[in-house]
C-alpha cells in the first residue's frame, strides 16, 4: 500500500507475510491492501521525513528518511558506508554522536515522540521497547565477566526479576536463540566463543525485555556466510514467533531482501528509491539500485545462478563512474 | 615461466600439522589443487577452515608434514628457508593480503613500496620507477600518489597497490587471502576487476575468501575447503549450480543472492543436522 502524507512523503507498508519472490515470476503481484484497514495494528516505529545534520560543518547528512513500521513487520535500509542509514538508526536510538542531531522531522516509538526525552525515559524505552544490535558482538560484552551473567544483569535490571529467575529467564533466552548447550555457554567468557555465538547472545540481550522493535545494523557483516545465514533465520524467526518488527541495515542488498518486506536504497544521504522488496529487485528504477543490482549479477553468485547477461550492458564499472561523475 | 597447459602450481596430498606432540593437530588433510596459467582458482572456507594455511605453505611460510607443492615443475615443498627466500625474491609467487596497511611499509612511499622488489632483485632505478609507473596506471591509481605514503591513501587506493606490488615482478602465480574483504562495494567491485583483467594477461590467481560471492566473482574454478580438506573441487558454475557436499550445499545455500531462491530454512538446518552428526 503507497499513501501520501500531507507533507509530500510516501509511504510504503507492506503486509506482515514475506514476500513470495520465486526467480520465475519477476512482477511479484502488488501487495493486498491490509495495512489501512481498522484491524491494522499500531504502527511501532514511525520515522517521518528526518533530517540529520552535523552541526560542526553545517552540513545536512540525512536529507529526509520516512517509514512506518508495524509489529512483524521487517524494513531494510540499503546503502554503502556513507550513506547515512547508521546515522538514522542511531538517531531513531537516541545515540547520535557528538554536534550531530535531528534537524526536522520526527520519530515516534510506540507512540511516544522521542524529541525532548529525558535520559530516565530513554532509559525506560531502550531494551524495553526498542533494541539494537551492531556489527562487532564482542566490542559490546566486558572481556572478564561470563557471558551468563552479563545477560542475567540487563534481565534484572529491567524486568527486576531476582537473581534466580533472571538466571531461568537468561537461560531460556539462550535457548531461544539456538545456543546449543545454553548451559554452558552461560558459564563461559566472551572470548571463548565464536562471532556467530557472541551475535546471538547479543540478540538474545536486545530481546531480554521484550521489545517491539530491534534494530539490526550490519549484525551479520562480519560472520562468515553459513552463519550469517543462522542469525538472518533467527531473526525471521522471532519476527514470526513474537512479532517483534525489523530495521535491517546492511551495504548488501540481498541480505536485506533475504529478511525485509520493505527496503529503502539510501546514497549520500536521500533515500534514492522505497518500495516493496519484490518491487525494488525486479523493478529497480534508480540508477544506483540498478547499480547495486548489477554488480550482484556480474561481481556475485547471481553471475552464475541467473540468465546471461545482456552483452549490451555497459556493466556496474562503467555505470558506477557515471553515478559518481553526475553527483 | 612455463608452456601453456603445464600447472604453474600443483599441489598433491598436502598435510600441514601445528604444534608438538600432544599440542599437535592437522590442520590440512590431502589437500590437492592444480593451477594454470591465465587461471583463477577460488578457495573458499569459513574461519579456522585452514585457508590461509594454505595460502602460507604455497608461500613457504608453514612446512608440509606431507604431500607435494611443485612451482612451475619443480618441488619446492622440501626446500630449505634459504632456498625459499630465494625463491620468494626471484617473484615468480606474489601475495597480497587483507590489510593492504599492514602489508605496506608505513613509512616508505608508494614509489618505495613499489620498487623495492625490483630493486631487491638487482633492476636499476629508473628502470624500476619506470615499471613501477606502468603498474601503477594497471591498477587505475594516479601517477600522483607516487609520492605518498599508505596512511595518506584510502583503504581500496592501498589495496590496489598491493596488487600492483605484487605485479610489478611479473609473478607465475599471485595469492590473494581476503583481497576485497576490508572493502566497501565500489573499491570490491574495482579490485575484482582488475583481477578479471589479470587473469587475462596469463598469471594465474588463488583468490582466497570466506565471501563466496566475491570468489565467484572471479573464480573459473572454486575449491571448497571444510575443516582442511577440500570437500568439493569444480568450475565455478558447477560448484554453485550443483554442490554435493553437504557443507557445499549449505554454503550455496546460505550465500544471499538477489534472484535465485537459496535454500530455505529448513533446507539448510537439514544439511547443518547432517554436518554436526
Amino acid at each position: 500500500m503507497t499513501t501520501t502524507r500531507p507533507d509530500g512523503t510516501v509511504t510504503v507498508t507492506v503486509p506482515v507475510a514475506r514476500p513470495a519472490a520465486p526467480p520465475a515470476a519477476p512482477s511479484a503481484p502488488a501487495p493486498s491492501a491490509r495495512a489501512d484497514s481498522p484491524a491494522a495494528p499500531a504502527v511501532v516505529l514511525a520515522v517521518c521525513d528526518v533530517r540529520i545534520r552535523d552541526e560542526v560543518n553545517d552540513r545536512e547528512i540525512v536529507r529526509g528518511v520516512s517509514f512506518d513500521l508495524r509489529p512483524g513487520q521487517a524494513v531494510g535500509i540499503v546503502g554503502e558506508s556513507g550513506s547515512g542509514k547508521t546515522l538514522t538508526c542511531r538517531a531513531i536510538l537516541g545515540i547520535l554522536p557528538e554536534h550531530f542531531a535531528v534537524s526536522d522531522g520526527s520519530i515516534e516509538i510506540a507512540g511516544r515522540d522521542i524529541a525532548g526525552l529525558t535520559t530516565p525515559q530513554w532509559t525506560d524505552l531502550r531494551g524495553s521497547t526498542i533494541s539494537a544490535v551492531f556489527q562487532d558482538p564482542a566490542s559490546y560484552l566486558n572481556p572478564s565477566i561470563k557471558v551468563g551473567a552479563q545477560i542475567t544483569e540487563v534481565i534484572q535490571v529491567k524486568s527486576g526479576l531476582r537473581r534466580r529467575a533472571a538466571r531461568r529467564r537468561a537461560l531460556e533466552l539462550l535457548t531461544a536463540v539456538h545456543l546449543r548447550e545454553p548451559e554452558l555457554v552461560y558459564d563461559q567468557y566472551p572470548h571463548e566463543l565464536s562471532g556467530g555465538m557472541l551475535q546471538r547472545i547479543l540478540i538474545a540481550t536486545a530481546i531480554a525485555a521484550g521489545p517491539q522493535v530491534l534494530i539490526a545494523d550490519e549484525a551479520t557483516t562480519a560472520l562468515d556466510v553459513t552463519v550469517q545465514a543462522e542469525i538472518l533465520d533467527l531473526l525471521a524467526d522471532l519476527r514470526e514467533r513474537t512479532g517483534l518488527a525489523l530495521v535491517v541495515v546492511s551495504h548488501d542488498l540481498a541480505v536485506v531482501a533475504q529478511v525485509c518486506d520493505e527496503v529503502l536504497v539510501m546514497r549520500e544521504g536521500e533515500v534514492v528509491e522505497r518500495g516493496a522488496t519484490a518491487d525494488v529487485l525486479y523493478h529497480p528504477r534508480h540508477e544506483y539500485t540498478q547499480l547495486l543490482i548489477a554488480e550482484h549479477e556480474q561481481y556475485g553468485l547471481d553471475r552464475y545462478l541467473d540468465a546471461p547477461n545482456d552483452p549490451n550492458d555497459p556493466g556496474p564499472a562503467e555505470q558506477r563512474k557515471e553515478l559518481d561523475g553526475v553527483h | 615461466m612455463s608452456t601453456d597447459g603445464r600447472p604453474v602450481l600443483q599441489v598433491d596430498d598436502l598435510e600441514i600439522h601445528y604444534g608438538l606432540r600432544r599440542r599437535r593437530r592437522r590442520v590440512l588433510h590431502g589437500v590437492s589443487l592444480s593451477v594454470t596459467r591465465g587461471e583463477t582458482v577460488g578457495v573458499i572456507g569459513e574461519t579456522g577452515s585452514g585457508k590461509s594455511t594454505f595460502a602460507r605453505a604455497v608461500l613457504g611460510l608453514v612446512r608440509a608434514s606431507g604431500g607435494r607443492i611443485l612451482l612451475d615443475g619443480e618441488d619446492v615443498s622440501r626446500y630449505s628457508p634459504r632456498q625459499w627466500r630465494a625463491l620468494r625474491r626471484r617473484g615468480v609467487v606474489q601475495y597480497v593480503f587483507q590489510d593492504p596497511l599492514r602489508s605496506l611499509d608505513p613509512d616508505l612511499t608508494v614509489e618505495e613500496s613499489l620498487i623495492e622488489p625490483l630493486l631487491v632483485q638487482g633492476v636499476a632505478r629508473k628502470e624500476a620507477i619506470e615499471r613501477g609507473r606502468n603498474y601503477l596506471a594497471r591498477v587505475r591509481l594516479d601517477p600522483e600518489l607516487f609520492d605518498r605514503l599508505p596512511g595518506e591513501l584510502s583503504g581500496g587506493q592501498r589495496q590496489r597497490i598491493a596488487v600492483a606490488r605484487a605485479l610489478v615482478t611479473e609473478p607465475a602465480l599471485i595469492i590473494l587471502d581476503e583481497p576485497v574483504s576490508a572493502l566497501g562495494s565500489a573499491n570490491r567491485v574495482g579490485i575484482l576487476e582488475i583481477l578479471k583483467e589479470l587473469r587475462d594477461t596469463g598469471v594465474a590467481l588463488i583468490f582466497i575468501s570466506h565471501d563466496l560471492g566475491s570468489v565467484a566473482g572471479v573464480a573459473d574454478r572454486i575449491a571448497v575447503l571444510y575443516q582442511g580438506e577440500f570437500v568439493e573441487v569444480g568450475a565455478a558454475r558447477e560448484v554453485i549450480n550443483n554442490p554435493r557436499h553437504p557443507y557445499a550445499r549449505l554454503l550455496v545455500g546460505s550465500a544471499p543472492t538477489l534472484r535465485s531462491a537459496s535454500a530455505d530454512r529448513a533446507q539448510r538446518e537439514a544439511l547443518r543436522a547432517l554436518l554436526h552428526a
